[in-house]
């Protein structure tokens, strides 16, 4: 084990090269749906148990179906309404369960990347050739039912290995959502030296994370979220900065939370220095227009 | 040292879900329903009315609501206890002048030990519905079949002896079910059960024993969920049945009728500090167009009867 991750330096989010998005944009927005299939009755992991009750385990794996059955088309509509197209964060076993909905999000022309298999099947104990192996099936099957490789990745249920990162570099892949160390993209080391990105895909403004571990009531959700906007795109003034709302219909598809959530992204695209884009986007925009000069900018602030 | 092969081999990734209990279907692409009058929205009202022992085993886990203190538990006990003594007559109250019809669910063991309430319960004509023998009893994975049989049975044959009616609907404590439990259910006379979340409207649920209904009863927009789980105020509960109404109303307009599902405890809401949010709940939702407050048995007839 190591005491640091070493997949980045540090890089003071001051004076830094200005980074302007198309159209002279101050801000890029991207929401990331995460579309997730949980397993019933999925094989113990000896690091981290899938569910807390003995199977079945009703809470859990009931809303979660209730995000594709019921919360899924909820928040299509809405992006679709304020003209975002979602990157999808996708547990990849759902084009063989629901292939409606990757059919759905193909015709809107939604991103989609690699989120694992299950999020039932986490990344701890894998040896590296299990997680390659999985790494490449979950890019595999997005290829074979989208017609696109995928460009990013989220781990399975964020579990990680040390070399997590690595295997999906090599596998092709050209950006991360693994990492909340900045707000804006930023170079990751990986050992075969390719170009490999962050893309800032908050944790903070995570629904997950808001209504079901911080416990944040919905209209509250809502304002963190125009005030995490606002600041973002204060800034994005001095250097572009990034803005990710990552979701899931479980939760903010959610009769009593749509409200909120409509009336924060209404209040978004209401703006008008907004780069309203994918993660994919992002992340091709700036590697071909700004990693060279970031990395170079990095490597003189390590010599201060 | 790798993990066993198994644990990278998917046997259950296939078309539709990863078990047989229920076939795969997204809400938006069902034919719409319409409720009776022409109403786009049932609300169902149901009512838990709760027994927690005292001598609580807690078996195999304490139920949420339950004792957590040294026997005696006398706080918790007497908290719970407060809601079948005054909460339940502040609700009926503000049902009655609200013209809300609400679906009561019962432990046995409230209802043999408590026959005054069940009179009153009884003689307003509501449907009652088995909530298992008590918040104790809970049934689980890994559970002795012939225990969870004994226990379903006793459950609803007190319960249909003791008010006389047929007793259709289930919902097990805490929500907790074995792997059984559905076809134990269905084996014993039950037609609906309320313990899988995962729709906002009735689907049929397979089991051994039969086809079950299952009845969308929301956990998340429970009173207990939203202000004993998730600590949120008593307006942002108000706040979050109304905003769920509007957007339900609204849905409702493009794609068919939806149910408000509000499960209630009269120990939470029924507090003096309370249960004037339930009362604004009530009156918000009644007095929009399209609501239709119905009983969850008349709710699951009126969508059976619209089904091809």
């Amino acid at each position: 084990m190591n005491e640091t991750p070493a997949l980045y330096d540090y890089w003071p989010y001051q004076n830094r090269p200005k980074i302007r998005w198309p159209n002279d944009a101050k801000l890029a927005f991207w929401v990331a749906p995460n579309i997730e299939f949980y397993e019933l009755n999925p094989p113990l992991n000896p690091h981290r148990k899938a569910w807390p009750q003995p199977s079945p385990a009703l809470p859990g794996y009931t809303i979660r179906d209730y995000g594709n059955r019921v919360g899924h088309a909820r928040q299509m509509n809405l992006l679709e309404k304020y003209g975002i197209r979602g990157s999808i964060s996708l547990s990849t076993a759902l084009c063989d369960h629901h292939p409606e909905i990757i059919e759905l999000c193909k015709e809107r022309n939604w991103e989609f990347f690699s989120h694992g298999i299950y999020n039932t099947r986490y990344t701890y104990g894998l040896s590296e050739d299990q997680e390659r192996e999985m790494i490449l099936d979950s890019i595999a099957t997005i290829e074979r039912h989208t017609g696109i490789k995928p460009a990013g990745y989220l781990a399975p249920a964020l579990s990680h290995s040390e070399v997590t990162l690595d295997l999906f570099a090599e596998a092709g892949g050209s950006y991360t959502c693994d990492l909340f160390h900045d707000d804006q993209p930023t170079p990751v080391r990986t050992r075969s030296g390719a170009k490999f990105i962050s893309v800032p895909y908050s944790l903070e403004m995570n629904d997950t994370i808001a209504y079901a571990v911080n416990k944040v009531e919905p209209r509250r959700y809502g304002q963190m979220i125009k005030d995490n906007f606002d600041r973002l795109y204060e800034e994005g003034d001095t250097s572009g900065t990034v803005m990710c709302i990552p979701t899931h219909n479980y939760q903010v598809s959610c009769p009593h939370r749509m409200k909120a959530y409509e009336e924060a992204l209404e209040y978004i695209t209401g703006h008008s220095d907004v780069w309203v884009t994918t993660g994919r986007e992002i992340a091709d925009y700036f590697i071909d227009h700004y990693y060279d000069a970031v990395t170079a900018d990095i490597v003189a602030k390590q010599e201060i | 040292m790798p993990l066993d092969p198994e644990y990278l081999q998917y046997p259950h990734r296939r078309y539709g879900m990863d078990h047989d209990r229920y076939d795969w279907s997204m809400l938006s692409d069902r034919n719409p329903v319409s409720w009776p009058n022409n109403n786009r929205l049932a609300l169902w009202v149901n009512v838990c009315l709760q027994f927690f022992p005292l001598d609580q085993k807690g078996k195999p886990f304490p139920v949420p609501g339950g004792m957590t203190m040294p026997y005696p538990d006398l706080r918790h006990f007497t908290l719970r206890d407060y809601g079948n003594r005054v909460g339940i007559y502040r609700f009926l109250k503000a049902f009655d002048k609200y013209n809300v019809k609400p679906t009561f669910a019962l432990n046995t063991r409230l209802a043999e030990n408590n026959p005054y309430l069940l009179h009153s319960i009884m003689e307003r004509g509501d449907e009652i519905n088995c909530h298992g023998l008590h918040m104790d009893a809970l049934h689980y994975g890994g559970q002795d079949i012939n225990e969870e049989s004994e226990l379903i049975k006793r459950s609803l044959g007190r319960l249909r002896d003791l008010t006389g009616r047929d007793i259709r609907g289930w919902l097990s404590p805490a929500r907790n079910e074995s792997a059984n439990t559905p076809e134990l259910l269905a084996a014993n006379g039950i037609d609906y059960f309320s313990d899988w979340c995962n729709d906002d409207m009735p689907y049929q649920f397979r089991t051994d024993k039969g086809l079950l209904w299952a009845m969308p009863l929301s956990n998340e927009l429970e009173d207990r969920f939203i202000l004993m789980e998730n600590l949120h105020s008593e307006e942002a509960y108000v706040e979050q049945i109304c905003d769920a109404c509007d957007f339900l109303l609204q849905e409702s307009e493009t794609q068919g009728g939806r149910i408000l599902a509000l499960n209630l405890h009269p120990w939470m809401l029924g507090q003096p500090h309370r249960i004037k949010k339930l009362e604004q709940v009530l009156e918000y939702v009644t007095s929009q167009e399209g609501v239709w407050s119905a009983s969850a048995g008349d709710i699951l007839s009126s969508f059976c009867g619209q089904q091809p």
